[in-house]
C-alpha cells in the first residue's frame, strides 16, 4: 500500500492482516471509560462527501476523533461545489487549511485517484462510484474473522467460501470486496442475475454464477448488495417480486445454510427486496455488529496512515 | 522499549540456557553477559518479596506487564507473589504505543495486547513491570494509557535492569539490576518464554 488507500487491491496480505490486528486491539477502546486515544492529536482529517452518506461519514467521524485527530465535514450540498468549484480546486483549497488526510466519497469512479494526484496528504477512498469502497471490506473482513476465525489474531481467512449475492454491476462493495477476499485466502463467488453481472466480471479473483441456491449449502457467509435503484438508468430486472424470488435472502433460504454461516449486508438494507426483515434481525445477521466494526477498522486504518513519520501498511 | 530487539535469526531455541557465561558467546560476539538466569530468578524473587512488603502482603495490588517482555516479568513477579503468599496476584498488560511521543519520528507501529484483570484498576495499586528503565518514555506513556483505564490509588514501577539515563523525573520502585551504562550501549533482555532462554546482555548499539 502506498500513501493512500484508494483500492483494497493495493494491499499486500500483510498490510490486511496488520489492518485488522490492529483493529481488534482498538476494539477494546469502545469499552473503556474514556472512549479516546491521543495519537493523531493535532493532525486534520477532511471527510469530503459528494455523495449522500450517514454511516461511513459518521464512522469516519468516530474514528478520527476517538484517535483524537480535528475532522472538517465538507459535504458538497450547500458549499462552493454548488457554485461550480472543480475537484482540484477543493482539493487545494481543503489542504491549504492544513488537512493531513481527506476522507473523500464521491459518484464518479477514480475521483479518489485523482485527488490524490493533486494533494501532499493522505487520500482514503471512502467510495467511488461503481469502483471501490475499500474501508467497507476490510470491516467486512474484519466481521468475518471475528465471527468464523477463532484466534485470529494474525490470520487471514483461508479456506472460507463467501458468496456475494445482488447488484454487483453498481456495488463498489462487491468489487473492494471480491479483492480483499482473495489476498486473504478466502474463496469468494459472486451471484447476480445476468443483467446485473459486470462484464469483466471474468478477469475478477472470484467465481461466479446465476443461481443463488447453488450456493446457499456450501457458503460460510453470504453477503447481500443493496439493489441500488438511485444508480439504474434501465430496467435491469422486471418487477422488484421477480427478484426478491430469485436473488433475494428470506428465511426459506437461509435455513439452506450451513449452521455456522453469516449473513451480511452492507447496509442501507431494502428491506424485503434483497434481504427479508427477519433474516436482517436474526442471530446470524451481522448487520450491526458491522457497523460498530466499520469505527475500529477505520481507526486502524487511519492510525497506520497517519499515526507514524510514514505509513506503515 | 528500551532494550533492543534481538536480532533476525536469533530465534527462540537458538541457543542453550545451560551454556550460557559471562564471556563473549560464538553466537552472539560483543554482547557480554551481566546477568545469568539465575541471578534473573533472585532479583525477581528478591522483587517480588519487596512488592509484598511494601503493599502489606499484596492488598489491593495488579501487576501489569508492558509489552513484549514486561508482560512475561509481571507474569513471573505474580507466579512467585503467589508462592509467597497462596493467591496470585491479578496480572495483565498494558500497551502504551499509541501513547508514546516518539510517535511521529517513526512509521506507525503494530499494537500489542491490553489486557485488564477483570476487576479493572480503580482503586487498585498498580505494578508496571518492564524489563528495562531507560530514558523514562516508555513510562511516562505508560501513565498516561492507564489513565485511559481507570483511577488507580497509587502506581509503582518495577524493572529487570536500570540502566540510567533518564530523560524525565521517573524513577522505579523496585529494581532487579541497576547497570550503568554508556549511551552507546545496548542492553538486551532475554527471556525464555519468547527467547528460548534467560539472560541480560550489554553490547554496543547501532551493531
Amino acid at each position: 500500500m502506498n500513501r493512500h488507500l484508494i483500492s483494497a487491491g493495493d494491499l499486500s496480505r500483510d498490510d490486511a492482516v496488520l489492518i485488522l490486528d490492529t483493529a481488534a486491539e482498538l476494539a477494546s477502546v469502545a469499552d473503556r471509560p474514556i472512549k479516546k486515544l491521543p495519537t493523531l492529536r493535532g493532525r486534520t482529517v477532511v471527510n469530503l462527501f459528494y455523495e449522500d452518506s450517514t454511516r461511513t461519514r459518521t464512522s469516519f467521524e468516530a474514528a478520527a476523533k476517538r484517535l483524537s485527530a480535528d475532522v472538517i465535514n465538507f459535504s458538497a450540498k450547500g458549499s462552493s461545489v454548488a457554485k461550480g468549484e472543480s475537484l482540484k480546486d477543493t482539493a487545494l483549497t481543503l489542504e491549504a487549511m492544513g488537512s493531513d488526510a481527506i476522507v473523500v466519497r464521491h459518484p464518479a469512479s477514480g475521483a479518489p485517484r485523482r485527488l490524490a494526484d493533486w494533494t501532499s496528504g493522505r487520500v482514503i477512498n471512502a467510495g467511488d462510484g461503481t469502483h471501490e469502497h475499500p474501508t467497507q471490506a476490510l470491516l467486512d473482513a474484519f466481521t468475518i474473522r471475528q465471527r468464523l476465525v477463532p484466534d485470529g489474531r494474525g490470520r487471514g481467512l483461508d479456506g472460507l467460501r463467501v458468496t456475494i449475492v445482488g447488484d454487483v454491476l453498481h456495488s463498489r462493495v462487491a468489487r473492494s470486496n471480491v479483492l480483499l477476499l482473495d489476498t486473504l485466502g478466502a474463496e469468494a463467488t459472486v451471484v447476480a442475475p445476468p443483467t446485473l453481472m459486470p462484464h469483466a466480471i471474468d478477469t475478477w479473483p472470484c467465481k461466479y454464477g446465476y443461481d443463488f441456491d447453488a450456493e446457499l449449502r456450501k457458503s460460510d457467509v453470504v453477503m447481500m448488495l443493496r439493489v441500488q435503484q438511485e444508480r439504474m438508468s434501465a430496467a435491469f430486472f422486471p418487477t422488484v417480486r421477480e427478484y426478491r424470488r430469485r436473488y433475494g435472502l428470506d428465511t426459506g433460504r437461509m435455513a439452506l445454510l450451513p449452521e455456522h454461516a453469516i449473513v451480511m449486508h452492507p447496509g442501507p438494507m431494502n428491506r424485503g427486496v434483497e434481504i427479508a426483515a427477519e433474516v436482517a434481525d436474526s442471530p446470524r445477521s451481522t448487520i450491526v455488529a458491522q457497523v460498530a466494526n466499520g469505527v475500529t477498522v477505520r481507526m486502524a486504518v487511519l492510525y497506520l496512515m497517519l499515526g507514524g513519520s510514514e505509513v506503515a501498511v | 522499549m528500551c532494550a533492543m530487539r534481538p536480532e533476525p535469526g536469533h530465534e527462540p531455541g537458538d541457543a542453550d540456557p545451560g551454556n550460557l557465561d559471562r564471556s563473549d558467546r560464538p553466537a552472539d560476539p560483543g554482547w557480554k553477559a551481566v546477568l545469568t538466569p539465575e541471578e534473573i530468578r533472585r532479583a525477581l524473587s528478591r522483587i517480588a518479596h519487596e512488592i509484598l512488603e511494601r503493599t502489606h502482603g499484596g492488598e489491593g495490588i495488579v501487576l501489569l506487564g508492558i509489552p513484549t517482555r514486561g508482560v512475561y516479568l509481571a507474569r513471573r513477579l505474580a507466579e512467585r507473589i503467589g508462592e509467597f503468599e497462596g493467591a496470585p496476584a491479578p496480572v495483565g498488560s498494558l500497551d502504551v504505543t499509541m501513547h508514546r511521543d516518539d510517535l511521529r519520528l517513526r512509521p506507525a507501529r503494530a499494537l500489542q495486547r491490553t489486557e485488564v484483570p477483570p476487576d479493572g484498576v480503580d482503586g487498585k495499586t498498580v505494578v508496571l513491570v518492564d524489563d528495562v528503565l531507560f530514558s523514562g518514555r516508555t513510562v511516562r506513556a505508560a501513565l498516561d494509557a492507564l489513565n485511559d483505564l481507570g483511577r488507580p490509588r497509587s502506581v509503582q514501577l518495577a524493572v529487570l535492569v536500570d540502566r540510567g539515563h533518564r530523560e524525565l523525573p521517573i524513577r522505579a520502585d523496585y529494581v532487579g539490576k541497576n547497570l550503568p551504562t554508556a549511551h552507546r550501549e545496548a542492553v538486551r533482555v532475554l527471556l525464555s518464554e519468547i527467547d528460548g532462554e534467560d539472560s541480560v546482555l550489554l553490547g554496543e548499539r547501532d551493531r
